[in-house]
């Protein structure tokens, strides 16, 4: 795997490892040099500034990407971009409520660049939604300074025919922790990579993900951890639910623990629950280790059905076949749900979900 | 009175090498306020009349007939048999990952009432119906079953009995796996349920010991998929004393 190292930028075919899953007949060029993009900062912070950050904006030339990346999409809206987006969270300063931002994409193609720093011993949740019918080539890159704490939740709320593509990377600094909750529902096609290098030792990085696909839909998520820095540790956890003719998901877990990485702790979890026929789930976990000088390192992949003797439970006491599959999907979520720690928006993310389920007349 | 007549009922199972039938006739009546006591060998069958009056997929009536009140109860889906008033005490509760104790009493509650109970009165029936079985109020917030000790599982089924309200329950060996105390409270807790509600009792146990703290009002002796005696309370003494060999012919 040689992910960090710059490969030439070239026009995805559909043949490579990286883009074999994802028809990209229904990316709307933005992957295509051909096809113009507009160049606009998409995302504004919802509610009043308050104190401990900061929003502005600036060149990209002013602020370029730290990280690398192979991403054909990214390297080509990171060429073209003029103007980042960036999120200061000061430096040891303690946000007690999430930053909410919100995207308002437009219909036709977009691309737009983000960078979100928590300063140093700073402790903050921020919260990016996307709603609507957008379709959005994005970065955001997140880098979180030695000490601090920041949970970043991305909500895919989006439009039935939204097609979204982006890059969440984090670089993690000494003794900092970075947890990350990625929550797809809504869109046409989504393909994030939730990626993540540490910059220092004793970080740590936590990825949880909940997907729900019915038909039609495709949401793929392409998880990379990769570990090149002495006693770092890794979390993670994506749940999948799939439903209704050609709903299809794609999760892809690669762990890369470099020669020097000695002390590395990883462990990866992916879950799917094939509720219909038609429906596909692809995961793929993926360990690559150079040193075996370490804590731990570890992955588990299940997909599977219904468990029928949990619904025969339920309905035994009287909870009907509809109520029963809605308490399991919902129960199957929740410990990824509850982490988001905002009780308005896990309610209304289990609204989506019932009436994900409600559209599939389950 | 509710009563629950089982008649010649015949179900088989479906096995790697074919269907394979497991209950060969069974004939039995359970009224309200009634402790039966259904007793035999592993393997006689007990578990499947269980499974069957509940309606599990897994098994299929092909002959006989299960009436509540007059009512076919085969005819019904799952949770219809519950509304109906049949409660299934299961020997192995399911665990259900992410759903709380409280949500699951709650959904189910109001599925069988018809309408969601009063917040204010229904929690604290919940906690005084857990203080009395000796059930951590904790556990309200933990998944169903998931983690719980064997004892803890089959005193968190006699909460759900009391607080379903069914007409007539079916206790799957509900003493196994029980050390004594824990027998103890389960038991008080069935006593206590029938005393209040009038509860018809179908009572499946491998062994006697249970019968000392639930009285039964008959024992039927199961082998071989059907009932191969009947009578009072002294048949158990008489097993006790015998085992079921003297049926294993049956």
């Amino acid at each position: 795997m040689s992910s960090a190292l710059p490969t030439e930028y070239l026009t995805p075919t559909g043949r490579e490892e990286a883009w074999r899953f994802t028809p990209l007949k229904r990316i709307a060029g933005l992957h295509d040099p051909a096809v113009s993009v507009v160049d606009r900062i998409s995302i504004e912070l919802f509610g009043k500034a308050r104190a401990g950050f900061d929003i502005s904006t600036a060149k990209a030339s002013e602020l370029p990407a730290r990280s690398i990346t192979t991403d054909a999409i990214v390297q080509r809206l990171r060429s073209e971009v003029t103007e980042v987006l960036h999120l200061k969270i000061d430096n040891e300063a303690v946000v007690s409520e999430p930053i909410l931002l919100k995207r308002n994409a437009g219909g036709s193609g977009e691309f737009s660049r983000t960078v979100i720093t928590a300063g140093a011993h700073s402790k903050a949740s921020v919260i990016v939604e996307n709603t609507g019918d957008g379709i959005i080539g994005e970065e955001i890159e997140i880098r979180v300074e030695a000490g601090a704490s920041l949970t970043f939740i991305t909500l895919q709320e989006w439009g039935q025919n939204a097609v979204h593509m982006g890059r969440h990377h984090a670089i993690v600094g000494r003794d900092a922790n970075f947890r990350s909750i990625t929550v797809t529902i809504g869109g046409s096609l989504v393909r994030l990579l939730p990626t993540v290098e540490y910059s220092d030792q004793g970080s740590a990085a936590e990825l949880w993900g909940i997907y729900f696909a019915t038909d039609g839909q495709h949401l793929e998520h392409r998880v990379f951890i990769d570990h090149g820095i002495p006693r770092a540790k890794s979390r993670v956890n994506y749940k999948g639910v799939l439903a209704g003719d050609g709903a299809r998901t794609v999760w892809i877990g690669d762990v890369f623990i470099r020669h020097n990485a000695e002390g590395t702790d990883t462990y990866e979890l992916n879950k799917n629950l094939l509720l219909s026929d038609g429906a596909r789930a692809d995961s793929v976990p993926n360990l690559e280790i150079e040193t075996g000088e370490i804590v731990g390192a570890g992955h588990a992949s299940t997909t599977g059905r219904f468990d029928d003797e949990q619904l025969f439970y339920l309905m035994s006491r009287g909870i009907s076949m509809n109520e029963a599959r809605r308490l399991v999907i919902r129960g199957f979520f929740t410990e990824i749900v509850d982490k988001i720690g905002d009780e308005v928006i896990q309610e209304r993310l289990m609204t989506q979900i019932d009436s994900q389920l409600e559209k599939l007349g389950a | 009175m509710a009563q629950l007549v089982i008649r010649d009922l015949e179900v088989s199972v479906e096995g790697e090498s074919g269907s394979l039938e497991i209950l060969r006739g069974v004939d039995l009546t359970v009224n309200s306020g009634e402790v039966h006591a259904i007793m035999g060998p592993n393997g006689s069958g007990k578990s499947t009349l269980a499974y069957s009056i509940a309606g599990h997929p897994k098994y299929s009536v092909i002959g006989g007939s299960v009436t509540l009140d007059g009512v076919d109860v085969l005819e019904m889906s799952v949770d219809e048999r519950a509304k109906a008033g049949l409660f299934l005490a299961m020997q192995y509760p399911v665990e259900v990952p992410g759903v709380s104790v409280a949500n699951f009493l709650r959904a189910a509650a109001t599925a069988l009432r018809g309408e969601a109970p009063k917040v204010r009165t229904w929690v604290g029936e919940v906690k005084e119906a857990m203080s009395r079985l000796s059930i951590d109020p904790a556990f309200s917030e933990r998944s169903v079953n998931e983690g719980f000790s064997g004892g803890e599982k089959k005193r968190l089924e006699i909460l759900q009995m009391k607080v379903l309200r069914p007409k007539i329950a079916i206790l799957d060996e509900t003493d196994s796996g029980l050390d004594i105390d824990a027998l103890r409270i389960v038991s008080d807790g069935v006593n206590r349920v029938k005393g209040e509600q009038n509860l018809g009792i179908m009572l499946i146990t491998h062994y006697t010991r249970i019968l000392r703290y639930i009285k039964p009002d008959y024992v039927h002796v199961f082998a071989g998929g059907k009932i191969v005696e009947e009578g009072g309370p002294e048949l158990a003494d008489r097993l006790e004393e015998k085992g079921y060999a003297q049926y294993a012919k049956a």
